[in-house]
C-alpha cells in the first residue's frame, strides 16, 4: 500500500465545484431517504396492472400522474425510486458503521500496540483482501435467505479492510507525537489515550474512508440485489428494480436507465463529497 | 533476498489455509446441510440417507480435515448437482473466466497507461482535470448496469456485437470493457501519481541536463520507474477482476467460474461454492505474492 501525495490543483476542498455538487447530491439523497413517505406521490408497493409500463414524462403518451412512468406491475416508478434511495442510504450508512467499528478497532490496536498484535492485524487484512467479496456475500445470503439485516452484517464483515489500513497507518503517525507522550507522563491509561488522544486525531481520515465506504456498499448492495441475492422483493432497491425491469429493457430501455442513473449519480455524489472532504481536511490519499 | 521470498511464501500459505477454513465455515452457516440438500419435500428418512451418503454424520472437525486434506492434493470433492468432480467442473469453466479477466486487464491498461501518462505530463491542465473526472465517473459506474446499457446500444440498436454467450472473440468485447471499467480509475490515478513523482526526481533532471529527447526521458526513464507500482496493482486488480467477474458473467451469460458459483449457490451445491471461493482466493494470493516478488526484483529498495 503506497502513500502517494497529490500535488494540489488550482481549486480543492470547499473551493471546488465538485465538492459542492457532491454535497448537494448527498443532501438531496438524505432528504429523500428521511422523508420518503412524504415525498412519494404514490404507494411504492401498490400495483395497478391496468397501468403497466407507462412511459416517463419526456416521452409521448406519458401519464402526468406518474412522472417517471410505472414498472412492469404498474407501480409508480418515481415513488419506488425515492424509497430505493432510502434503502441505498440506509444500507450504505449502516454497513459503513459496522465495517468502521471492526476496521477502526483492528487498525488502531495494530498501529498503537505494534509488534505481535500488529502482525496479526496485517495478517487479517491480507486474508480479508484475498476473499472474493461479491461471491462470499452472495453465498451467505443464498444460504441464509435474503434480508436487509443479514446483508448489512455480511457486507459490514467484508468491507472493513480500508478502515483498518487507514486507521493503522494514521495511528502509527500519531502515536509518537508529543501530546501522546505527554498523556503517558500524566499517567493516563492506555484506553484513555486511545479514546481521548489518538481517535480524535485520526477522525478526519476515518470520515473520508467512511464516505467512500458508503459509496462502495451502495454499489455492492445494488449488484447483489441485481443478482437476486440482496434485498428481498418487493422492496424497491435500485439494483432489484434493474433486475426486475431487465426483461423489458430491449423494448423500453428507460426502465433500466432511470434506476441506473440514480445509482450512478448518488455514488458519484458521495465520492465527490469524500474527495472534497479529504482535500478540505488536508489529508492525503492513502488508498490505491 | 532469499529470506524475503521465504517469508512472503509462508505468509501466502498461511493466508490460503485461513481462507480454506473460512470457506468451509461459510458453507456450514445454514445449519444442517443434509436438510438443505434433501430439499423441501424430503422426509426424515431421506434426510438421514443424505446425511449418511455425504458423510455429514461425522464430527465437523473430521469433515473439515478430510475436505482440506483432499483439497490440498487438488481433489475438491463431488458436486451434488452435476454429479461430477468439482475440480473438473472448475477446470472446464476457468478458461472463460481467465479470458475475460485478461481481456479486461489489457483493455484497462491500454486506457489507463496513456491517460495517466498524459495527465501527468500536462499536470493541472484542463486535460488532467478531464482525466481525473473520467476516473471519478468510472468509480461510480455500476458494472452490471453498464453491461446492460452496452447490450442495448451495441448489441441491439447497432447490432455490432453479440449480446450473450461465448462463441467467438467478439463475445468478450463488451464484458471485457465492463470489467476494465472497475480497474481503470485506480490504474489511471496510480500511473499519473507515479509519473508525477518520477518526473520531479533527480535522475530526470540529469537526463534533461544531458539533453535527451522528451520522448526518451518520458518513456525510458520516468515510465520505467512509475511502472513498478502499476505492475503490482495490475496483478492485484486481475485478482479482484476474477473474483468480481461473477456479476458480469451473469449479465452476459458467460458460463465461467463465477457463473458456476452463482448457479451452485441457487442449488445449494456446497462443494462447488466452497471450492470456487477457495480457488479464487488462492489465485489472488498467488497473484499478490508474484506482484510483491516482482516488485522486489525490480526495485531493490523494497527488499
Amino acid at each position: 500500500m503506497s502513500t502517494v501525495s497529490i500535488t494540489s490543483g488550482p481549486r480543492r476542498g470547499w473551493k471546488s465545484a465538485g465538492t459542492w455538487i457532491g454535497a448537494v447530491i448527498v443532501g438531496i439523497a438524505v432528504i429523500c431517504a428521511i422523508f420518503a413517505p412524504l415525498l412519494s406521490p404514490h404507494d411504492p408497493f401498490a400495483q395497478d396492472l391496468g397501468k403497466r409500463l407507462l412511459v416517463p414524462f419526456w416521452m409521448e403518451g406519458s401519464d402526468p400522474a406518474h412522472l417517471l412512468g410505472t414498472d412492469q406491475l404498474g407501480r409508480d416508478y418515481l415513488s419506488r425510486l425515492i424509497y430505493g434511495c432510502r434503502i441505498s442510504m440506509l444500507i450504505g450508512v449502516t454497513v459503513s458503521i459496522v465495517s468502521g467499528i471492526i476496521g477502526i478497532a483492528l487498525g488502531v490496536l495494530g498501529g498503537f500496540l505494534g509488534g505481535r498484535v500488529d502482525d496479526a492485524v496485517l495478517f487479517a487484512i491480507t486474508t480479508r483482501l484475498s476473499i472474493p467479496v461479491v461471491l462470499v456475500a452472495l453465498a451467505v445470503v443464498g444460504l441464509l435467505g435474503s434480508s436487509m439485516t443479514l446483508l448489512v452484517i455480511t457486507l459490514g464483515l467484508l468491507l472493513w479492510d480500508r478502515f483498518a489500513v487507514v486507521a493503522r497507518s494514521t495511528t502509527m503517525q500519531v502515536r509518537n507525537l508529543d501530546f501522546v507522550s505527554a498523556a503517558w507522563c500524566a499517567g493516563c491509561s492506555q484506553t484513555r489515550i486511545l479514546v481521548r488522544e489518538v481517535l480524535p486525531n485520526i477522525a478526519s481520515h476515518l470520515v473520508v474512508v467512511g464516505t467512500l465506504e458508503i459509496a462502495l456498499a451502495i454499489l455492492l448492495e445494488a449488484a447483489l440485489s441485481f443478482l437476486g441475492l440482496g434485498v428481498p422483493p418487493p422492496l424497491p432497491s435500485w439494483g432489484l428494480m434493474i433486475a426486475e425491469a431487465k426483461d423489458y429493457m430491449f423494448f423500453s430501455p428507460w426502465v433500466i436507465v432511470i434506476p441506473g442513473i440514480a445509482l450512478f449519480v448518488l455514488v458519484m455524489g458521495i465520492n465527490l463529497l469524500g474527495d472534497g472532504l479529504r482535500d478540505a481536511f488536508g489529508t492525503q490519499r492513502t488508498d490505491t | 533476498m532469499l529470506q524475503f521470498i521465504v517469508r512472503r511464501v509462508i505468509v501466502a500459505l498461511l493466508v490460503a489455509a485461513t481462507v480454506m477454513t473460512l470457506a468451509f465455515i461459510l458453507t456450514r452457516l445454514s445449519g444442517d446441510l443434509a436438510v438443505s440438500i434433501a430439499g423441501p419435500n424430503a422426509t426424515q428418512e431421506d434426510i438421514e440417507l443424505v446425511r449418511k451418503a455425504y458423510g455429514l454424520d461425522r464430527p465437523v472437525t473430521t469433515q473439515f480435515f478430510d475436505w482440506a486434506g483432499r483439497a490440498i492434493t487438488g481433489d475438491l470433492g463431488e458436486s451434488y448437482f452435476f454429479k461430477t468432480r468439482v475440480s473438473s467442473l472448475i477446470a472446464e469453466r476457468m478458461p472463460i473466466t481467465i479470458t475475460l479477466g485478461l481481456t479486461g486487464l489489457i483493455i484497462a491498461l491500454l486506457v489507463s497507461l496513456p491517460l495517466g501518462i498524459l495527465a501527468a505530463v500536462r499536470e493541472n491542465t484542463a486535460f488532467d482535470r478531464v482525466v481525473q473526472m473520467v476516473a471519478l465517473l468510472g468509480q461510480a459506474m455500476p458494472s452490471f448496469w453498464l453491461g446492460l446499457i452496452l447490450m442495448i446500444t451495441f448489441g441491439l440498436q447497432l447490432g455490432w456485437l453479440p449480446i450473450s454467450g461465448t462463441g467467438s472473440w467478439q463475445h468478450y468485447v463488451m464484458p471485457g470493457i465492463v470489467l476494465a471499467f472497475s480497474a481503470i480509475p485506480a490504474l489511471t490515478r496510480l500511473t499519473r501519481a507515479g509519473m508525477i513523482q518520477a518526473m520531479g526526481s533527480d535522475y530526470i533532471r540529469t537526463a534533461r541536463a544531458k539533453g535527451l529527447s522528451r520522448a526518451s526521458i518520458l518513456l525510458k526513464h520516468a515510465l520505467r520507474n512509475a511502472a513498478i507500482p502499476v505492475v503490482a496493482i495490475a496483478a492485484v486488480q486481475l485478482g479482484f477482476m476474477l473474483g468480481g467477474s461473477i456479476v458480469i458473467e451473469q449479465v452476459f451469460a458467460l458460463h465461467g467460474v463465477g457463473f458456476l458459483a452463482w448457479e451452485s449457490i441457487g442449488k445449494n451445491d456446497f462443494p462447488v461454492v466452497q471450492a470456487v471461493v477457495l480457488v479464487l482466493a488462492v489465485i489472488y494470493v498467488a497473484l499478490t505474492m508474484l506482484a510483491d516478488l516482482m516488485n522486489a526484483v525490480l526495485d531493490p529498495r523494497l527488499r
